[in-house]
């Protein structure tokens, strides 16, 4: 095939960004920018599900392949797709436009510029997702800085300056031993193609170093404890849609970045440091659940869920078992819709009564039903109930980690309970008990657009959880043959 | 009979100056006119560099103490589009001060002369000459506001410590010429023996004099006074222009003479580097004038052209001058935003200055946050390209300690470059600013801020025509 659908997935939101850039946007010509936003990163979507249609469940083979020469003898513009990134496209062009559609009223100030940095994201994580070469992979991965930088600063709340700073600072820390180990593998090797990576191997006694370098990316953008701490402020100070973006698609980067590079680069290393990620997940589980309890600013509670989600995956990932990383890849889809959605339910009841406290509310199941409704799906589905997607993920991985590790699958089943606890109390105490607040009786229901964005998110949490086939058909082969090579690699110590 | 071709842009040049002194004391109210033929003269030069030295290869004149080869070539075209900017896009603000005189632009031609002698020279005496030459017209720009007293004692100060560190540059020369028998850099490699420690105080006390004038800790102090005292247009002359021709003297200094004793003066140059970027960006965080605040970035971004110098490859000069090069490009569009800072006849250069420029300038902010998101080294700006190509030769050579800590400043230097934009884009707004700018300076910003912006796009042409530079 000749049409270059990947670089267009990248470019289409670009050209959508460039089109409202010169359109010269006034506040009389808001709807006209949404609707072009809209309808691009829409375009985008169904260019992408094109691409799911055409991809060959078959072979963990990178398909779509474009390699063109970027800086000569050097680096190759090469990008590609396999079962693994593709759901990560997926997810990243599924959740834009739903992202889009959100702004309502939220953004009133600069509504173009806050598109066209949303669309520049979006090209950026779709880089991401399927960047063949280190270089181009870091490119885009730090590019992404940029426009999350100003959706917090410019348009979050009260402690946003601070926030954007710790976004930022944090990030770009841990990039730049990133960027020191690419370009020691360029030395060591001759290449920062992944693909030829991937065949000829890095020298054992390089791994361990460069493990660490590209962890102490990995982790703080994951983020994993104790270097998630910029996540909530970020969270809690960005504007819904920049929480959307964070939680569904920003967090999976490093989860897609340790399957691809810690996983397929380092095997002897991932070996080695994998009592290290099986501790920090534990704790991340464990530590966060606790603070999620005590949380009473609705954000920041499901920033901290996060993070013990995020647990999760970095433990399903170096379980290093089928199930364990289907299970990681399956919680990190399942992660972006359900957080997305719940932090769009947040900035429905923000939107009305601008104010993100749990005590503020209580007793609204009365008057915004669907409202409560729909939220009570995304609840049970954050806490994994059989039957959403969340819980297909957690079941997959709890259950490679009771074949690795007993304690530490004990441990981890534990931060499942308090996930329960934490998400059913939020749940109580903002939709249940005595209406006291006399306020909140203006509240008006969800009007349609936004029953559109929540059902749009319900479907598909619903739909995986009761068939998760698609999603794991997908994933198969590719990490299968991830997994033989993985094991190949450490027998044969190259 | 000598080849007077390939000197033909420095004869054409002072024969220019000499010309346009002699216009200016016979012709009055003639700034502008002198002006106007200074552009043309730069430009021409610029062209003749171009047509007559750029295939040359490698020659050498006048007894080898001149060299043409595609490194000076190179890095005079560089300076001379430079200067012609900075000289190009400052018309208005010397209106604005009165100060806009015959003298200004003759004393800008000298100076780019005597850096395009620097740049050719292959002997100890010719390069110390042009860097007297480049001096002293710079010390006159300094304090070309005589009537303001920051500028006059920028000037002085900086003539003061620039005679010292010229000393400095002249001891270390005599030393030099003493233990070698020349002072022609040719001869002085044939006579190297690398057992004279002596020879090492020479090479420490030329570097001491070089650093001075490049600016790299600890040999900065002047710069921040400076360049805050200055004119913004003589600001951005020193930010950019003399740092091309310092770096290419270091480059021809380091590379062609003392190539064999690379051990010595290696960490020297590291730690000058190491030095130069920390302390430039852990200083520039406290900074509220703008122009201290550039002067610091610069001189953290010298740390990082100096770490390509420290690697003794063509690879890391090659990454130095593409470096250089950017840099340029960057100082250029940030320096073209300080000079569209103007209100009511007034120049603001304070950083609450920008404070919510955004709102009432929008592209004005728009290009200052792609020049500074691209000074911090954020991909895919240029400014990334510049770092990266630097770390990829110095960690060529396994230098890892300098990379990381090269690379974690930038982390540092990310903040200050992070509020400044913080200021743009978060803060309330101010007044608005006079929108009637020159063409020039809106060109040279909007030129600037798109190549910055594009240059992922391209990036093999800059280094296609940098990996012509062969000195080893």
């Amino acid at each position: 095939m000749n049409f270059p659908i990947l670089s267009s997935l990248i470019l289409l939101p670009t050209i959508g960004a460039l089109f409202i850039f010169f359109t010269r946007s006034s506040e009389k010509n808001n709807n006209t920018v949404k609707y072009v936003a809209l309808f691009t990163s829409f375009v985008n979507f169904f260019l992408s599900i094109y691409l799911w249609t055409l991809f060959d469940q078959t072979t963990s083979e990178f398909q779509f392949v474009e390699d063109r020469v970027w800086i000569e003898n050097f680096i190759n513009y090469k990008i590609g797709v396999d079962g693994i990134s593709i759901l990560f496209i997926l997810l990243t062009t599924f959740i834009t436009p739903l992202c889009i559609l959100s702004i309502n009223n939220s953004i009133k100030n600069r509504l173009s510029e806050f598109l066209i940095a949303v669309l520049i994201m979006e090209s950026f994580m779709i880089g991401v997702f399927c960047s063949l070469d280190l270089v181009v992979f870091y490119l885009f991965f730090e590019a992404g800085l940029i426009p999350m930088f100003l959706i917090i600063g410019i348009w979050g709340g009260a402690k946003r300056v601070y926030s954007a700073f710790k976004f930022f600072l944090y990030t770009l820390l841990g990039s730049v031993l990133m960027l020191v180990a690419i370009i020691s593998i360029y030395w060591i090797t001759g290449t920062t193609d992944v693909v030829e990576l991937y065949k000829i191997g890095i020298d054992v006694k390089y791994q361990n170093l460069l493990w660490l370098a590209f962890f102490s990316s990995f982790a703080v953008k994951t983020p994993m404890w104790p270097v998630h701490t910029w996540l909530p402020d970020a969270h809690v100070e960005a504007p819904t849609a920049g929480s959307v973006l964070l939680a569904a698609i920003l967090l999976k980067m490093a989860g897609y970045g340790f399957i691809r590079f810690s996983l397929g680069l380092f095997p002897d290393a991932s070996e080695v440091f994998t009592p290290l990620i099986y501790a920090l997940s534990v704790i991340a589980i464990i530590f966060t659940s606790f603070i999620a309890l005590m949380q009473e600013d609705m954000k920041k509670l499901i920033a901290y869920s996060s993070v013990a989600h995020m647990g999760f995956v970095t433990l399903g990932i170096f379980t290093l078992q089928q199930q364990g990383i289907e299970g990681s890849i399956i919680q990190m889809i399942s992660h972006g819709l359900v957080s997305a959605a719940l932090f769009l339910c947040v900035g429905v009841v923000y939107d009305r009564m601008h104010s993100r406290l749990i005590d503020t509310y209580g007793g609204i199941v009365s008057i915004i039903p669907k409202y409560s409704i729909l939220f009570m799906l995304f609840t049970l589905a954050a806490l994994g109930l059989p039957g959403t997607s969340g819980f297909v993920g957690e079941f997959l991985i709890l259950m490679a980690a009771f074949k690795d590790n007993f304690l530490v699958a004990i441990i981890a089943s534990f931060g499942v309970i308090i996930g329960a606890a934490y998400m059913l109390w939020l749940y109580k105490r903002v939709v249940f008990g005595k209406l006291i607040n006399t306020d909140l009786k203006k509240m008006i229901d969800l009007n349609k657009s936004e029953l559109f964005i929540l059902s749009c998110l319900a479907i598909p949490t619903l739909f995986f959880g009761f068939y998760p086939e698609p999603l794991i058909n997908t994933i198969e082969v590719s990490i299968s043959d991830l997994i033989e090579m993985y094991n190949y690699k450490l027998v044969s110590k190259i | 009979m000598e080849n007077l071709q390939l000197v033909f842009p420095e004869i054409f040049l002072s024969l220019s100056i000499m010309f346009l002194l002699i216009l200016g004391v016979f012709k009055k109210n003639s700034s502008k006119l002198i002006q106007n033929i200074s552009l043309i003269i730069l430009l021409i030069t610029a062209v003749i560099t171009f047509n007559e030295t750029i295939n040359v290869g490698e020659i050498k004149l006048f007894n080898s103490s001149v060299i043409v080869d595609y490194l000076s070539s190179f890095m005079k075209i560089i300076m001379l589009i430079a200067a012609f900017l900075a000289l190009t896009i400052s018309s208005n603000y010397l209106k604005t001060f009165k100060i806009f005189k015959i003298e200004y632009p003759i004393l800008i031609l000298s100076s780019v002369l005597g850096m395009m002698v620097m740049i050719s020279s292959n002997d100890l005496i010719v390069f110390y000459m042009g860097l007297e030459l480049q001096s002293l017209a710079l010390y006159v720009l300094a304090t070309f506001n005589r009537d303001n007293i920051k500028s006059s004692e920028a000037g002085l100060k900086y003539f003061v410590l620039s005679a010292l560190s010229s000393g400095l540059l002249l001891y270390g020369c005599s030393l030099i010429y003493g233990f070698t028998g020349s002072t022609n850099f040719d001869l002085i490699a044939s006579e190297l023996n690398s057992n004279e420690y002596a020879l090492t105080f020479g090479i420490v006390f030329i570097l001491v004099g070089l650093a001075f004038k490049i600016s790299a800790v600890p040999f900065h102090m002047w710069a921040p006074d400076v360049y805050e005292g200055s004119p913004t247009s003589v600001t951005l002359f020193f930010t950019i222009v003399p740092k091309i021709a310092a770096l290419s003297v270091f480059i021809r200094f380091l590379y062609v003479p003392f190539l064999n004793l690379i051990e010595q003066w290696q960490m020297i140059l590291v730690f000058l580097s190491i030095a130069s970027m920390l302390f430039g960006a852990v200083a520039a965080i406290g900074q509220t004038n703008l122009k201290r605040l550039v002067a610091y970035s610069s001189i953290s971004h010298v740390g990082y052209a100096l770490a390509g110098l420290t690697t003794g490859t063509n690879d890391g000069i090659q990454s130095s001058v593409i470096y250089i090069t950017i840099y340029v490009l960057m100082n250029l569009g940030l320096f073209s935003c300080l000079l569209m800072m103007k209100r009511n006849n007034e120049y603001y250069e304070n950083i609450e200055d920008l404070s919510g420029l955004s709102k009432n300038h929008p592209m004005l902010s728009l290009s200052l946050l792609i020049i500074l998101f691209s000074l911090a080294g954020i991909p895919p700006l240029a400014g990334f390209f510049a770092k990266f190509y630097i770390f990829k030769s110095v960690l060529e050579q396994s230098m890892y300690f300098l990379a990381i800590v090269g690379l974690l400043s930038t982390v540092v230097a990310a903040f200050y470059y992070l509020r400044l934009i913080k200021i743009i884009y978060f803060d309330k707004e101010k007044e608005k600013y006079d929108t009637d700018h020159s063409l020039w300076l809106k060109f040279s910003l909007t030129a600037s801020t798109l190549l910055i912006l594009i240059y992922f796009i391209f990036p093999s042409q800059l280094i296609e025509v940098v990996s012509r530079i062969n000195i080893i």
